[in-house]
C-alpha cells in the first residue's frame, strides 16, 4: 500500500511553532486558558507499581482538583492500565468525569493482535469510556502501512461503544514527514484521536510535533468532513506550556477545537502547576507547592 | 459512536474561543524630547535652515517630536565636519574601530527593549518585529562588520584598502534603524566618515543610535545625523564633498540620484523597489509554504522592497493552497503595534496608505478578485487590511508595480519554465523565493531567475554574512557579508618590485 502525503518542511515547521509560542497570554485569559487545560486533562497514573489506592487518590483529585477553589471544573478523564479500570470506575461513576484506559499491549503494542484486540475489550467491559493505543509502529517503519491500518480498525470495532486514541509515538518516527504519514493512516482507519507520545520515550510531545498533527487533522477534516481529535502527552508539567499548545490549536484548527471532545492534555504532574497559576492570578501571590494536594 | 449518544451529545459546553486580552509592551522605557537637534560634530545643534518637522505615531495619528529640518548650510556643515574627523578616524588602527563597533553593537543589545519600543512607536511596525528582528539584525551587523575592521588585509586577498572618503547615506522608513546600521557599520569598520540622512516619517531611532555610538567612543564628526525629507536628501546628493552615496529607497529617486551624480566622481549603491515572486510547486510542503507566502508579503505590513508581493503557485495546487491563506489570513491580528500579539500593524504614513488604497481600488477596476478578512481595524490610526489578489493578469498595475503594503497578487503556472518567465518579466530583480521538496529544481530556479538573493523554502531571511542586493531597477551593489565592504573601500594593487 502506497501512502503519499504532503510533504512537511522541518524547518518551517519549527519556526511557526515557535512564533505560536510567543503569544502574550494574559490576565481573564490567562486564566481562561488554564481553566480550559483542566477540563481538556486527562490525569495519567502508568506506572507499574500503580494500586487501588493510588488510583483512587487520583480520581478524587480528577474530580476536584482543589477543595479550596470549589470552582475549579473536574478534569476530562483519568487515564491508567487495564487492571486499575475497575477501581477507576467505582471511583469515578457519576461523576462525569471519562475513564481512559491504555490497552492493546501499551506502550510497545507488540503483542499478537488477538491479545491486543481481546485486551481492549476486557477494559471497555470493565468501564473504560476511551482506550488509548499504540500504532503498530513495527509495521509502521517497515512500510507495512495496510497491516497497520487494519490492525487500527480491527481495533476500533473492539472498542464497541468506547473513544479510540491512538498513539504515534511521534519521538520515535525520525521526522516529520513521517509524523504526518502516521497520522493520516490513524485517521484513514478510523481514530477518533491521534496521540502523540506514551510518555515512555526519551521524546513526547513537542510544539512542533503538535503544529504537524494538528495540521493533518485539518487537512483531514477538509477532505472527509470528520474531525479527528488531538491529543498531547508526554513531558507537559507547566501551565505555560497548556496555555502555548491552546493557542497553537486555536490558530491551526480553530475554537471549535477547544473542547474536550476534541482536545486533550495526557499530563500527571501539570494539574497542580495550573492550579498554582490560578491560585496566584486570584490572589496575586503564589502560594507554596506544599499547598497544592500531591496526589 | 452511535451506541453512545450521552459521549456524542454532551451538556452544552461554554464557548472555548481564546480572546487574548491586550498585551501592549511599555512604553515607559523611552522618553521623547520635545524637540530633536541636528547632530553634527559630536554636538547637538540648532538647524541653520530655522526650520522644523514633526514625527508622527502612525498608529494613533498624534504627534510625537518636533525635529530639525536640515537646509543645505546644515547639510555643508555636517559633510565638512566629517571631512574633519576623516584622517583621524581612518588613521585608528583597525583593531580600535572595531572596538568601538563591538561596543555599539553591546549597547543596542542592552538597551534593545528601548530602541524596539521607539521603532514601533514612531514606525508602526509590530512590536514582535522591532523586537525580534529589526533590534537583533542591527546588533548582529555591527558584530560583524566590527570583526571584519582588523581583517581588511584578508577581505581582498592581494590588495590594500584605503576608506573611500566621507560618505552620504540615506535612511529608509521601513526599517530605520536596520537600514542604518546595514550602512553604517560596513562604512565605519573600513575608516570612512558619514553624514546620516533619515527618513522624515522615521528619525527618531536614529537620532538615539547618534547618543550610543558617542557613547560607545566614536570620535566627533564621524557620524552626523541631519534629518529631513526629501530636500535635505537633495542637498547631500549634490554635496561636493560628498565621496559616495547609499542610498535605499524608491526606484524613482534613485534614478533621480544616479542622474544627479553623472559626470562626478562620487561613488554610489542603490537598493531600490521590487516585486518579488514567491513561486509554490505542486510537491511543496503546503503548509510551511502558506507561512512563508504570508511572511513574506505581510511582514512589516508589507512595507519591504524584497517582500514576495508577487505568489505564483502551480496550477494543481492553486485551489488548496488560497483555501489554506485565506483561512492563514482570518487569523492575523491587525492593530496596535505595541501590542506584544499583534502581526500586521499600522502602515507608516497617510502618503503611503492612500498609495496602497490607490493601487487596491485599481485591482479591483481592472477585474481581479479581492479577499480580504474581516477583522476590526483601529478606529484612529493608518491601517491596512491585510489583502489577496486572484485572477490577476501579468498586465494589471498590481502584478507590475511595488505597492510597498499588505497586498498580494496570485498568479499560476504550469511549467518551471513558464514560472521563471513570469518571475523574470518585471522591472525589478531583488529577489525570489521557491517552494519546492526537489533540490534539483530549486537550483535549476535559482540559476535562472533575476534575482539578487533566491530563497528556497523560506523567505525574508537576513543575515549580516549573506550579501544583499538587486539586478535592474532594484539597484546595484550589494550590502551585507563580505562583499558589503567594497563600496566603502579603495583598492590599491600591492605588487613586489
Amino acid at each position: 500500500m502506497a501512502l503519499t502525503e504532503t510533504a512537511v518542511d522541518e524547518v518551517g515547521l519549527v519556526a511557526r511553532a515557535a512564533a505560536l509560542g510567543t503569544r502574550s497570554i494574559k490576565t481573564s485569559s490567562k486564566l481562561a486558558a488554564l481553566d480550559l487545560a483542566i477540563r481538556c486533562m486527562d490525569l495519567t497514573t502508568l506506572e507499574g507499581i500503580d494500586t487501588d489506592g493510588k488510583v483512587r487518590a487520583v480520581c478524587a483529585k480528577a474530580v476536584q482538583p482543589d477543595p479550596s477553589m470549589a470552582d475549579i471544573p473536574s478534569v476530562a478523564a483519568v487515564c491508567v492500565y487495564p487492571a486499575l479500570v475497575p477501581t477507576a470506575a467505582a471511583a469515578l461513576a457519576g461523576t462525569g468525569v471519562r475513564i481512559a484506559s491504555v490497552a492493546g499491549t501499551f506502550p510497545a503494542g507488540l503483542g499478537p493482535l488477538d491479545v491486543r484486540l481481546d485486551e481492549i475489550r476486557w477494559a471497555v467491559a470493565a468501564g473504560a469510556d476511551e482506550i488509548d493505543i499504540v500504532l503498530n509502529r513495527s509495521a509502521f517503519m517497515s512500510g507495512r502501512y495496510r497491516q497497520a491500518v487494519d490492525e487500527i480498525e480491527a481495533s476500533k470495532e473492539a472498542c464497541g461503544p468506547a473513544h479510540l486514541k491512538v498513539i504515534l509515538e511521534t519521538g520515535e518516527l525520525g521526522s516529520y514527514d513521517q509524523v504526518r504519514r502516521a497520522s493520516m493512516l490513524a485517521m484513514l482507519a478510523g481514530a477518533d484521536f491521534i496521540k502523540t507520545s506514551t510518555g515512555k520515550v526519551g521524546t513526547n510531545a513537542t510544539p512542533p510535533t503538535a503544529l504537524c498533527m494538528a495540521e493533518a487533522i485539518r487537512d483531514h477534516a477538509d477532505r472527509t468532513g470528520t474531525a479527528v481529535g488531538l491529543k498531547l502527552a508526554g513531558g507537559i508539567r507547566t501551565a505555560k506550556q497548556s496555555w502555548q499548545y491552546l493557542v497553537l490549536v486555536q490558530e491551526t484548527l480553530g475554537a471549535e477545537w477547544l473542547t474536550p471532545d476534541r482536545f486533550r492534555l495526557g499530563a500527571s504532574s501539570l494539574l497542580n502547576d495550573v492550579l498554582m497559576q490560578i491560585a496566584k492570578l486570584r490572589s496575586g501571590t503564589y502560594q507554596r507547592p506544599s499547598d497544592f494536594t500531591q496526589d | 459512536m452511535p451506541d453512545d449518544p450521552s459521549y456524542l451529545q454532551p451538556a452544552p459546553l461554554p464557548s472555548f474561543g481564546l480572546e487574548y486580552a491586550a498585551a501592549p509592551e511599555s512604553t515607559a522605557i523611552v522618553s521623547i524630547a520635545e524637540r530633536y537637534q541636528l547632530f553634527i560634530g559630536g554636538q547637538w545643534v540648532e538647524p541653520r535652515s530655522e526650520r522644523w518637522f514633526t514625527t508622527t505615531n502612525p498608529a494613533t495619528e498624534e504627534p510625537l517630536a518636533e525635529v530639525a529640518e536640515a537646509g543645505a548650510d546644515d547639510v555643508d556643515r555636517a559633510v565638512t565636519a566629517a571631512r574633519g574627523a576623516l584622517a583621524q578616524w581612518s588613521a585608528w588602527s583597525g583593531r580600535d574601530r572595531a572596538k568601538v563597533l563591538y561596543r555599539v553593537a553591546r549597547v543596542l543589545q542592552e538597551r534593545a527593549r528601548e530602541f524596539a519600543v521607539l521603532e514601533t512607536i514612531d514606525g508602526g511596525k509590530p512590536i514582535k518585529e522591532s523586537r525580534d528582528v529589526d533590534i537583533p539584525l542591527a546588533a548582529a551587523h555591527f558584530f560583524y562588520y566590527a570583526g571584519w575592521a582588523d581583517k581588511l588585509g584578508y577581505a581582498f586577498p592581494g590588495r590594500r584598502t584605503r576608506p573611500v572618503g566621507v560618505a552620504g547615506q540615506i535612511i529608509p522608513w521601513n526599517f530605520p534603524l536596520l537600514m542604518a546600521s546595514w550602512k553604517l557599520a560596513p562604512a565605519l569598520a573600513t575608516g570612512n566618515t558619514v553624514v546620516l540622512k533619515p527618513a522624515e516619517t522615521t528619525p527618531l531611532t536614529a537620532l538615539l543610535l547618534a547618543e550610543v555610538l558617542q557613547e560607545a567612543g566614536l570620535p566627533d564628526g564621524v557620524v552626523n545625523v541631519v534629518t529631513g525629507a526629501g530636500e535635505t536628501g537633495a542637498a547631500l546628493v549634490a554635496h561636493p564633498g560628498i565621496d559616495k552615496i547609499a542610498f535605499t529607497g524608491s526606484t524613482e529617486v534613485g534614478k533621480h540620484i544616479q542622474r544627479e551624480l553623472a559626470g562626478r566622481d562620487t561613488r554610489l549603491t542603490l537598493e531600490l523597489g521590487g516585486k518579488a515572486a514567491n513561486i509554490v510547486f505542486e510537491d511543496a510542503a503546503i503548509d510551511q509554504a502558506v507561512e512563508g507566502v504570508v511572511n513574506g508579503i505581510y511582514f512589516n505590513q508589507g512595507h519591504v522592497c524584497c517582500a514576495g508581493s508577487r505568489l505564483l503557485v502551480q496550477e494543481p495546487v492553486a485551489e488548496l493552497f488560497l483555501d489554506k491563506l485565506k483561512r492563514r489570513l482570518d487569523t492575523l491580528r491587525v492593530g496596535d503595534p505595541l501590542d506584544k500579539n499583534t502581526d500586521v500593524g499600522a502602515i507608516n504614513s497617510r502618503a503611503q496608505l492612500d498609495k496602497i488604497t490607490e493601487l487596491v481600488a485599481a485591482g479591483v477596476a481592472e477585474g481581479a478578485e479581492m479577499y480580504q478578512p474581516q477583522c476590526a481595524l483601529p478606529e484612529k490610526g493608518w491601517f491596512h487590511r491585510p489583502t489577496v489578489f486572484t485572477n490577476v493578469a501579468l498586465s494589471h498595475r498590481i502584478a507590475r508595480e511595488e505597492i510597498f503594503g499588505p497586498v498580494l497578487s496570485v498568479l499560476t503556472f504550469r511549467t518551471a519554465e513558464e514560472a521563471v518567465t513570469k518571475a523574470n518579466n518585471t522591472p525589478y530583480g531583488l529577489s525570489a523565493g521557491v517552494w519546492t521538496e526537489k533540490g534539483s529544481r530549486i537550483l535549476w530556479m535559482a540559476d535562472h531567475l533575476k534575482a539578487g538573493v533566491v530563497w528556497a523554502n523560506t523567505f525574508n531571511q537576513f543575515d549580516p554574512t549573506s550579501p544583499f542586493g538587486g539586478y535592474k531597477e532594484s539597484g546595484f551593489g550589494r550590502e551585507g557579508g563580505r562583499h558589503g565592504l567594497e563600496p566603502y573601500v579603495e583598492l590599491d594593487d600591492l605588487v613586489a618590485t
